[in-house]
């Protein structure tokens, strides 16, 4: 059965009045296990599709449209309480920033052991013993000490392994990680990822990792969701979706980034412009303005998502036959 | 062959902040954010501090802007030492460098437009008659790719990437010779960070600017840079142009750092085998002893843990400060040395 699926979530604001749509016919799924990555820039909407699995939207957030499923339940017809006992048990979520989602006045035990004694009915005892364990399995040394820590205590990384020992507290089946290694140098955002991709593939959970840094997907996610002011705009593997972009935004954003395993020189072509506006109106595909292919009918028709070889696309002009970045060096 | 002067040298630069503590502020200790640093940039050249979060690349930036007042150690600036510059030479050096910082939000006035905020050097250091100013501001807009509406918007009816063009061309208001860039494309979205990395690298080109650039992301230094230090507890581990230091580093941290990046290509990322750097960055106020990155170190050996490696030449413009640099190059390129740690399974 798919862990989690996702079909055709509309996520809406209302704002002085007015009701804008932030997200569009957002579909994607994944099974245990694996791991899904979404990709894109600030207010592509990423962050709000996660939230919307949590039930975590904010006010004046609304799931408007579509099916959000776990292991074949709707979560949309869920009550308020029975998504509240999914969430941190089968569910869980690390954020990007420790600092901000700890609570800086809790010993890290506190925060350890809440979950696990509210949604596993575990002893503080129980609680206690197997948060040490966690601590350890997380790489934290002297686990006994840091328990009785407070977050400003810790570094960022050992913050973050906090975290990471939170989501995983209660054996859930999915993690769904925002930007998780964003607010860390790079040598401890190796660290993170390396321990996160392990921990999952022992634990056999599903991990929804969320992030703007094309490397990181490249090197810890099976399958890609492109999203773009909104929309997903290309879906495919990871290698189908790096060796033949089809939508021009994700070989704009691929031929964006300098990279350190090709020549220092190769040219960056960056999209002209910048992403819209999420309260603007657009018509047609949202990425008409920034495109170097786009026709009058993508100025006035939406393109749906639709199969274009081993890919997914919401676009009229895919790529059919192109050179990836590596081949146009060489 | 004879060198040309370098436009800024840096010599054995040290900057320590104070700690203070207790009812009457007495200094408790010494933060060492910078510990004999030494570099030279050549006129026309980028080049390139790289390091992780306190590393000291910030600081540095901030003593060469004459923001900070280094605690020892020169920087000469077109052959002079700013300590000995009389008010009248330090406001021309004021005017010859200039800074682009990373957050444009935070580094430009919300109460002013845009125009007024790239106007305001020209009019304090009278650069143009006050009846050419706006032209001139409409002309710096245009080379930085805005057209001359923007003169008339404030600070946040912009995009963070236009936004960065305004502090760029302020920047460029006081015709300067060297920028001092601090993180200054971090803060963008990648399909907008290439562009005002194209923007750079133009505008260097066409006026022929020299720059100063602090970074942590090493494919964006790479790429802009001529030369590379790369900085770790206050210190240059390794230096060198950027093409030798990327393609054949020989600090155990510039590898770990290199190693740690993972690039977009997944059909290479699958094989690739990295060990990630253990630990984390000491404490700059109690560095350990001896190489300050021994205890991080794959190959650290006795000697490490006692005595600091001076920066040395390996080879000409390659300086490295390491013990075990044969060591080091041998467990680099030689993957059964390594703890194997796979990305995903595919």
């Amino acid at each position: 059965m798919t862990l989690l699926r996702l079909e055709n979530v509309a996520i809406d604001v209302d704002r002085d009045g007015q009701t804008r749509r932030l997200v569009h016919d957002a579909s994607f799924e994944l099974d245990r296990g694996e791991t899904l990555a979404i990709v894109g820039e600030s207010g592509s909407g990423k962050s709000l599709s996660a939230l919307a699995v949590m039930g975590l939207l904010a006010d004046g957030l609304r799931q408007a449209e579509g099916v959000i499923e776990f292991e074949g339940r709707d979560l949309s017809a869920m009550s308020p309480k029975q998504i509240n006992q999914l969430r941190g048990s089968e569910i869980s979520m690390i954020f990007q920033e420790p600092m901000t989602s700890l609570n800086p006045v809790r010993s890290i035990e506190h925060q350890l052991t809440e979950g696990m004694r509210l949604k596993m009915g575990l002893s503080r005892r129980g609680a206690r013993a197997r948060a040490l364990e966690l601590l350890q399995e997380v790489g934290i040394s002297d686990p006994a000490q840091r328990l009785r820590q407070y977050p400003h205590q810790l570094s960022g990384g050992m913050r973050q392994r906090v975290m990471i020992a939170i989501a995983l507290s209660c054996n859930p089946k999915l993690i769904l990680a925002d930007e998780p290694t964003t607010a860390l140098d790079v040598t401890i955002q190796a660290q993170i990822l390396a321990l996160t991709a392990k921990l999952c593939r022992d634990h056999d959970v599903g991990l929804v990792l969320i992030t703007h840094n094309l490397g990181i997907v490249a090197r810890y996610a099976r399958n890609v969701a492109v999203m773009y002011a909104g929309r997903v705009i290309e879906k495919a593997s990871a290698r189908d979706l790096y060796r033949a972009p089809k939508h021009p935004y994700t070989r704009g954003l691929l031929d964006s980034v300098p990279r350190l395993d090709l020549p220092r020189d190769r040219p960056l072509s960056p999209i002209a412009g910048a992403p819209p506006d999420p309260m603007e109106e657009l018509t047609g595909c949202r990425f008409h303005p920034r495109c170097p292919k786009a026709t009058d009918r993508c100025i006035a028709e939406v393109p749906a998502i639709h199969d274009v070889e081993r890919h997914q696309v919401a676009c009229w002009h895919p790529n059919l036959a192109q050179k990836n970045a590596r081949e146009a060096v060489a | 062959m004879s060198a040309p002067a370098p436009l800024l040298q840096v010599q054995d630069l040290h900057v320590n902040f104070e700690i203070r503590s207790g009812l009457l502020q007495r200094v408790s200790g010494l933060i060492r954010a910078v510990s004999g640093v030494s570099f030279e940039i050549e006129r026309g050249k980028a080049f390139g501090l790289v390091g992780e979060s306190g590393c000291g690349k910030s600081t540095v930036a901030r003593a060469v802007l004459q923001l900070l007042e280094p605690s020892a150690g020169q920087i000469i600036y077109d052959g002079q030492d700013l300590a000995q510059l009389d008010k009248a030479d330090m406001a021309q050096f004021r005017r010859k460098v200039q800074a682009v910082f990373q957050d444009p939000y935070s580094s430009l006035n919300p109460r002013m437009k845009a125009g007024y905020i790239i106007a305001e050097p020209i009019h304090v250091h009278a650069l143009k008659p006050p009846g050419e100013i706006k032209a001139e501001v409409a002309r710096l807009l245009d080379i930085c790719g805005l057209p001359a509406r923007f003169a008339d918007l404030y600070p946040h009816e912009m995009s963070g990437g236009q936004r960065q063009r305004i502090g760029i061309a302020r920047a460029l208001a006081m015709g300067p010779e060297l920028i001092v860039c601090d993180e200054a494309v971090s803060a963008l979205d990648v399909s907008i960070q290439a562009q005002i990395i194209n923007l750079l690298e133009e505008l260097q080109r066409e006026l022929g600017l020299t720059y100063l650039f602090i970074g942590h992301d090493l494919s964006v230094v790479r790429h802009i840079c001529d030369d590379v230090a790369v900085m770790y507890l206050g210190r240059i581990a390794e230096t060198a142009p950027s093409d030798t230091l990327f393609s054949d580093p020989s600090h155990p941290y510039t590898q770990a750092l290199i190693e740690a990046v993972p690039n977009p290509d997944p059909d290479a990322e699958v094989n690739r085998i990295i060990e990630p750097l253990a630990g984390e960055v000491p404490s700059p106020a109690n560095p350990p002893s001896g190489c300050v990155f021994h205890p991080r170190c794959p190959v650290a050996t006795e000697r490490c843990h006692h005595e600091e490696p001076a920066l040395e030449a390996i080879a000409p413009d390659h300086a490295t400060a390491c013990w075990n640099v044969s060591a080091a190059r041998k467990r680099f390129t030689d993957p059964t040395t390594k703890t194997v740690l796979q990305g995903a399974e595919k």
